[in-house]
């Protein structure tokens, strides 16, 4: 779909044009018809969440006919290109009442004006999430611009069997990981480890963000885009060491030979996320119940940290003439606990509410996990030592330069410390190019 | 002429099979455009073929048998398409077919009228107006996608039907193509016989020249639907409300359905191949339209 990405960049950058593109300090979202008013109100929400119309049907059943508020789902595809359909919509004032958000969706939302502060509504919420979950709908400030739905804390996936078979131990640091995939490489050349991919640039985003990277931060009035920093070098230059050195393979994910290869047992193991179980059950079928999650790798052994890959929130648009019950709406899907439950039982969402993470829906593991017991109980664990993430109002932007450069850095097998230049150096001129003031 | 001659001269050309003189003596096979044709029927045929093979794979064999491997899933993918989210594929199969259908008829009605016009009748303007279509035809629809959103938000339109068919009624292309098919098929002395008959313009254009259309207007009309069935981002941009979702942006929703997910290969596999039998099905049918040529119904000269 090189098309669409082409075309939204280009309307992402006409929106921020035409409105003005606002510096951080200019973030604050239009509050005046805000509280007041709950319902009676109909609102629309797009979302990509499936069962997503079962969990609001018990809104619209229960407290929302009490409050003569409902609520109807239009199902979207998820993506970058959602962010630009909100963005069109907004800018025609067309935009639905309540968006479904990943977090490093939202400082570009916000720049442009298209979500809504809704610090006044969202109430007791605040107190339901971890604080590194909570600051990303805050963007640092003192406004709230969405409430937290589902999170992806990242953890390491391997093979049980096959690790027994030639004879590894489940890695704890990085250096460890890197001497497994050596170790595996030399007596099963025929195999590998894992992969680095290219195409999905969470994966990279949450590994610099395990390593302490911030990406965008604000000085005064100013971004500052550390995309470059020592953090992400070093995550760059290990993962591109790997790949010339031949430890471990290039080909992407995602592709019908990538699941061939963890459902043969050509490669076995998987940095992902909490929400792996439900990649592999359709990538390796033949593989259930041989897997293990471990907590991901760590860069010192001291340390005890991880990052996050996805998730996403629901946010409140400034186009609705509703904020006041769309808050409502929103709050209680991500904190009721029978939203909670029917959202991971229809959605198969991994909660960000940490109560939920250890309620009845999360006492068995996964059915393609049905070996690990304490999946879930381990996942909380993971899940707590999140470290905190810094999005920017292009992470769009950054993430397409990323699978550009890091993709052909990964096929030739070059330096992607040089990839890593070329995405900071070109995030960088995109801020500029869309009216924001960078500091150097 | 001395065609014997000329083909010993040159037998590995052979690519003059007939002429005017007569049938050939032997009729010989051209080896190197037959080659050329056979490896691009076999380019275009195997993603088909693909199609075909894996539509009938379940879950668990779609990644892990060979590619051209038939499975054993066909039904069980028949069925789960049918009762993903009570049937709403079917639902956008219709969409699809009344987007492409009224969209496709509409079009080529406004392109045989703009083109026959432009044709036949010499007026102040008419250079330029053809010069700003066929600028048109040069502009890819995907650009104008955005502009003609913010236009049809303000007339309160987005997300109804009229979203995207109003967009598809005025094809460049479409009135260009007719323009030329209707300077070459309807000769000026037709058009000026039925005046001097005393017919309106109107009739003329209905009873006389509009026949003489037909085989342009069939192109134009499987252009255009074949071009509405396969859109993607005008719709995209227009509607939220996923029942009335045309195929191309269902199938879409499926596969991307957030990274908890796993994405519904199976059914976009099988819901792609349903997708496509419509099309080749409209073009067997419509096929037979082709063959009038352009001397029915034409004066002699």
């Amino acid at each position: 779909m090189p098309n669409i990405t082409k075309h939204r960049r280009f309307v992402a950058t006409a929106v921020a044009v035409t409105l003005g593109a606002t510096t951080l300090a200019a973030c604050g979202g239009s509050d005046d018809d805000g509280e007041a008013q709950a319902g009676p109100a109909k609102l629309t929400y797009w979302t990509w969440t499936p069962g997503m119309d079962k969990v609001v049907d018990l809104w619209n059943k229960g407290p929302g006919k009490e409050q003569q508020i409902t609520v109807t789902v239009k199902k979207q595809a998820s993506g970058d290109t959602l962010v630009t359909k909100i963005l069109t919509a907004h800018k025609a004032g067309k935009g639905p009442d309540l968006v479904q958000a990943e977090y490093q969706a939202l400082p570009t939302l916000v720049s442009n004006d298209a979500v809504a502060d809704i610090a006044k509504e969202s109430g007791d919420a605040k107190g339901k999430f971890a604080d590194g979950v909570w600051q990303q709908t805050t963007l640092g400030s003192d406004a709230v611009y969405a409430i937290p739905q589902d999170i992806g804390p990242m953890m390491f996936y391997y093979r049980e069997d096959l690790f027994k078979k030639y004879g590894l131990t489940v890695p704890k640091t990085w250096d460890e990981f890197a001497e497994t995939a050596r170790k595996l490489k030399k007596e099963e050349p025929e195999v590998d480890l894992t992969t680095f991919s290219a195409n999905d640039s969470g994966l990279f985003a949450g590994l610099a963000q395990q390593a302490g990277a911030k990406w965008w931060t604000t000085e005064g009035q100013k971004w500052k885009v550390g995309i470059d920093d020592a953090a992400t070098r070093k995550v760059a230059d290990f993962w591109g060491g790997l790949v010339k050195e031949g430890a471990i393979d290039n080909q992407p994910m995602y592709t019908p030979s990538w699941n061939k290869a963890l459902n043969t047992g050509k490669q076995i193991a998987w940095v992902s996320a909490v929400w792996a179980p439900g990649t592999l059950t359709t990538a390796a079928p033949d593989t259930q119940g041989k897997w293990k999650m471990a907590p991901l790798p760590q860069w010192s052994d001291s340390e005890n940290v991880t990052g996050s890959w996805g998730g996403s929130s629901t946010a409140v648009t400034t186009d609705s003439k509703h904020k006041g019950a769309a808050a409502k709406f929103a709050a209680w899907l991500n904190t009721d606990p029978r939203a909670l439950t029917a959202l991971a039982k229809e959605g198969g969402i991994y909660p960000a509410a940490t109560t939920a993470q250890t309620s009845d829906a999360f006492v068995q593991p996964p059915a393609f996990f049905s070996n690990q017991s304490d999946f879930y109980t381990a996942a909380a664990e993971i899940a707590k030592t999140t470290a905190p993430s810094a999005w920017g109002p292009n992470v769009n932007v950054a993430y397409t330069i990323f699978k550009d450069a890091f993709g052909a850095a990964a096929k030739d097998k070059s330096d992607f410390g040089a990839a890593l230049k070329t995405m900071h150096d070109d995030t960088v001129a995109d801020m500029k190019k869309q009216g924001f003031e960078v500091s150097e | 002429m001395s065609s014997l001659a000329v083909r010993k001269a040159a037998p590995a050309a052979g690519t003059t099979p007939g002429t005017a003189q007569g049938p050939p003596l032997r009729r010989r096979i051209a080896l190197v455009p037959t080659l050329t044709l056979l490896l691009g029927a076999l380019y275009c045929l195997l993603p088909v073929a693909w199609v075909v093979i894996a539509a009938t794979k379940s879950g668990s064999e779609l990644f892990s048998t060979f590619t051209f491997l038939p499975g054993s899933g066909f039904a069980d993918n028949l069925s789960d398409l049918n009762a993903y989210r009570e049937g709403i594929y079917w639902q956008w199969m219709g969409n699809s077919a009344l987007y492409a259908g009224l969209g496709a008829v509409l079009s080529t009605a406004v392109s045989a009228i703009s083109g026959y016009a432009l044709a036949i009748y010499r007026f102040k303007g008419r250079e330029a107006v053809f010069s700003v279509l066929m600028a048109g035809v040069l502009m890819p629809p995907v650009i104008l996608a955005i502009p003609q959103y913010l236009l049809l938000a303000k007339a309160d339109l987005a997300d109804t039907y009229w979203s995207v068919l109003l967009p598809l009624v005025l094809s460049p292309y479409g009135v260009y193509l007719s323009r030329i098919y209707a300077a070459a098929a309807v000769p000026a002395d037709v058009v000026e016989a039925g005046r001097m008959d005393g017919a309106s313009e109107w009739r003329i254009f209905v009873r006389i020249a509009l026949p003489m259309m037909v085989p342009g207007l069939v192109t134009v009309f499987l252009f255009q639907f074949v071009a509405v069935w396969n859109n993607f981002l005008l719709p995209y941009i227009m509607l939220s409300d996923d029942e009335k979702f045309p195929i191309t942006l269902g199938l879409f929703t499926l596969l991307e359905q957030g990274a908890n997910t796993p994405a519904l290969y199976t059914l976009v596999i099988t819901g792609a191949l349903l997708a496509v039998l419509p099309l080749i099905a409209l073009f067997l049918v419509i096929q037979r339209f082709w063959s009038l040529d352009l001397l029915s119904g034409a004066v002699k000269s």
